[in-house]
């Protein structure tokens, strides 16, 4: 029997993972501070004391040994989920991502499946600088072999972190400490979101706006903002970023005619440029406009409150996009 | 006696099986009918015979860029790897990998890659998964003294140190790290000294000698089985060829620059003649019986080219098939 409550994004990924680990015994987590709510806020909360220091595996601050131990777990069978609290300490990791795990599957012949889940969180602001506030799915986006998912509701942050344990390949799961508060009804059963599923979040004829994770909440109010100047604004709620749900947002876009992409990561060659190149190639008929992008500068992030606020995009840019195409 | 007949038996057809078919790809390296990049095993088969002769099938191994000796030592088959290495659709990696990607689950040969040390950190979590399951499965990680300069290993061995971790860490030393003689690459100490900081019982083994091998091996496995791991072995040894192909002089590239009196004083030490020599001198074989299994390997060996030249290419409307599972 189904039944909702209101529960937090942040306790939304901690169930997943206690329904997930007590539903199957090869499930386990492993990262720097999954002990400490100064690294993952509450997201493992109980697991511990639930599983054990067999499943729970708070690391040494090696990510590049504890990343490759999750993926040569996985090519033993299990289903390991790897965090690193900020995910910026995934470039460490790099090689047993991009070059093991992306490539395993397919440089053997798909004789193993490589079923782990790199989960990193985007930790900006609060004058953290350059080297804990990146966010990085357009670099994962890039690597064949990977698919990257980043939820924007509880909802989905359940879903996905479900959906990417039982997944057979590997994915990187991303998401935002700037969404742990948010709460909505959430199913207290397990369920998964599927992976490559976009999700029109709200309904509009005008323009479309795409956009991922944080972001998404930006759209919204955006899009509240522009109805109340007539302007009714699609937003399409990725939530996978790859695979890409290119039916549902051709078919926005092709409803609409405009698109204004919006996204958490840098401007030049990442996510929002990969949609914008698809809304060329594949509904340029259908454009009446030129497409935008509302993306951070090509400059990394700036400790200072006051740079932060000019380095952030918010609903605000992307009510001034949309105003200039219409 | 100490060592089972069957057992010495194994042994010498494993390194010959390995020899003879890293020396059957010299001529088609030459003429260019193999054109994957081979970083051949001879001289070194000691090594990878001698530790999987200490496992079972359903322990795991994990190898590098120079791993035809480590996929066949675990039981991988030899006319797969060939047709892997020719490239082809029956190829234990459909044609995807080639020679630095062989890979053999059913004989728990995970895989081989040759992103120094970058599978070391796999072997780890293969070990992981089997302290978390205590299934009793030991994983084996082979990797040169190379590796060694990698901050990967360092971080796997202090984390397989600080869980106790069934891993076995098996450098194989053979003082090159492609074109880079080891005194070059570190200071002059024992490699199997890297272990000690992280409270890890090491030890070097000859590794040319495939008995000693053996033995260091079977001592480690039945640690790492008790839950006293993670063991570092490191072996000496050598290898006849260049570092990729037969011999980087003879393709023209002359960046062997090892010295000749070193290769020869290596190959009086060759691992398939110490042995040879030890099960005759023991009066264990005859050397009708040693020509015969030499006899049979070659079949084998020339029966696994013949698959794999028949073999059929990848079809390139499957280009894209096995990017995901």
């Amino acid at each position: 029997m189904s039944s909702h409550r209101i529960l937090s994004y942040s306790l939304a990924i901690n169930e997943a993972l206690h329904q997930t680990m007590a539903a199957d015994p090869a499930v386990f987590l492993i990262g720097q501070g999954v002990k400490s709510p100064w690294y993952v806020g509450n997201t493992a909360q109980g697991l511990r004391e639930r599983f054990g220091d067999e499943r729970v595996i708070d690391t040494p601050v090696s990510e590049n040994a504890m990343t490759g131990a999750a993926v040569g777990a996985a090519l033993a069978g299990m289903r390991p989920v790897v965090v690193h609290p900020r995910m910026d300490f995934m470039f460490y990791a790099f090689d047993p991502i991009v070059n093991e795990a992306a490539n395993w599957h397919y440089m053997n012949g798909g004789r193993l499946p490589v079923p782990v889940v790199f989960w990193g969180i985007i930790n900006r602001g609060g004058e953290q600088a350059a080297q804990h506030s990146q966010a990085l799915h357009g670099m994962f986006a890039h690597v064949p072999g990977l698919k990257v998912v980043m939820p924007a509701s509880p909802y989905d942050a359940k879903g996905l972190m479900v959906a990417a344990i039982q997944d057979r390949n590997p994915v990187v799961f991303i998401d935002d400490r700037w969404l742990y508060r948010l709460e909505e009804p959430v199913p207290e059963e397990i369920y998964a979101v599927e992976i490559g599923r976009a999700r029109i979040a709200r309904v509009g004829a005008d323009v479309t706006i795409t956009a991922s994770s944080f972001m998404v909440r930006e759209a919204l109010q955006a899009a509240e903002l522009l109805a109340e100047e007539g302007v009714a604004a699609e937003v399409v709620d990725l939530r996978t970023i790859k695979p890409l749900d290119e039916a549902a947002l051709l078919a926005s876009v092709r409803k609409t005619g405009r698109l204004v992409v919006a996204d958490g990561g840098w401007r030049s060659f990442g996510a929002a440029a990969e949609i914008a190149a698809l809304a060329a190639e594949r509904a340029f008929d259908s454009l009446r406009a030129p497409v935008v992008r509302v993306a951070l500068p090509d400059c990394p992030a700036p400790a200072s409150a006051v740079l932060e606020k000019a380095y952030y995009r918010t609903g605000e840019d992307i009510i001034r996009a949309v105003r200039g195409i219409l | 006696m100490k060592y089972r007949r069957e057992l010495l038996k194994e042994l010498y057809l494993r390194m010959l099986r390995i020899r003879l078919c890293e020396e059957a790809f010299v001529e088609p390296i030459l003429t260019g009918e193999v054109r994957c990049p081979c970083h051949l095993y001879s001289g070194e088969e000691g090594v990878a015979v001698g530790v999987c002769a200490a496992l079972t099938e359903r322990d795991y191994v994990f190898g590098n860029h120079r791993s035809h000796g480590h996929y066949l030592a675990k039981g991988g088959s030899l006319p797969e790897m060939v047709a892997e290495i020719y490239c082809r659709e029956n190829g234990c990696s459909r044609g995807r990998g080639g020679s630095m990607h062989l890979i053999a689950p059913e004989a728990g040969m995970l895989g081989a890659a040759p992103i120094v040390a970058g599978t070391v950190s796999l072997a780890l979590g293969a070990a992981l998964a089997s302290a978390i399951r205590r299934d009793g499965r030991v994983a084996v990680s082979f990797f040169g003294d190379g590796a060694t300069g990698e901050g990967a290993l360092h971080e796997s061995m202090n984390f397989a140190a600080l869980r106790k971790l069934p891993i076995i860490f098996a450098c194989e030393n053979n003082y090159y790290a492609t074109h880079m003689p080891v005194r070059e690459c570190r200071v002059d100490r024992h490699i199997f000294e890297i272990a000690t900081p992280f409270g890890i019982e090491s030890r070097q083994v000859e590794g040319n000698d495939v008995l000693a091998v053996y033995d260091a091996a079977t001592a480690a496995v039945e640690k790492c089985r008790q839950g006293a791991g993670p063991v570092f072995l490191e072996f000496l040894t050598y290898r006849y060829r260049g570092h990729v192909g037969p011999d980087d002089n003879i393709q023209g590239e002359h960046t062997d620059i090892r010295p000749p009196e070193e290769i020869d004083a290596w190959m009086k030490k060759d691992p398939l003649a110490l042995l040879g020599d030890y099960l005759l001198a023991q009066g264990l074989f005859s050397p009708g019986e040693l020509d015969g299994i030499r006899t049979e390997v070659e079949a084998e060996v020339r029966e696994a080219f013949i698959f794999a030249r028949a073999s059929a290419h990848p079809k390139t409307e499957e280009l894209e098939r096995y990017v995901f599972a």
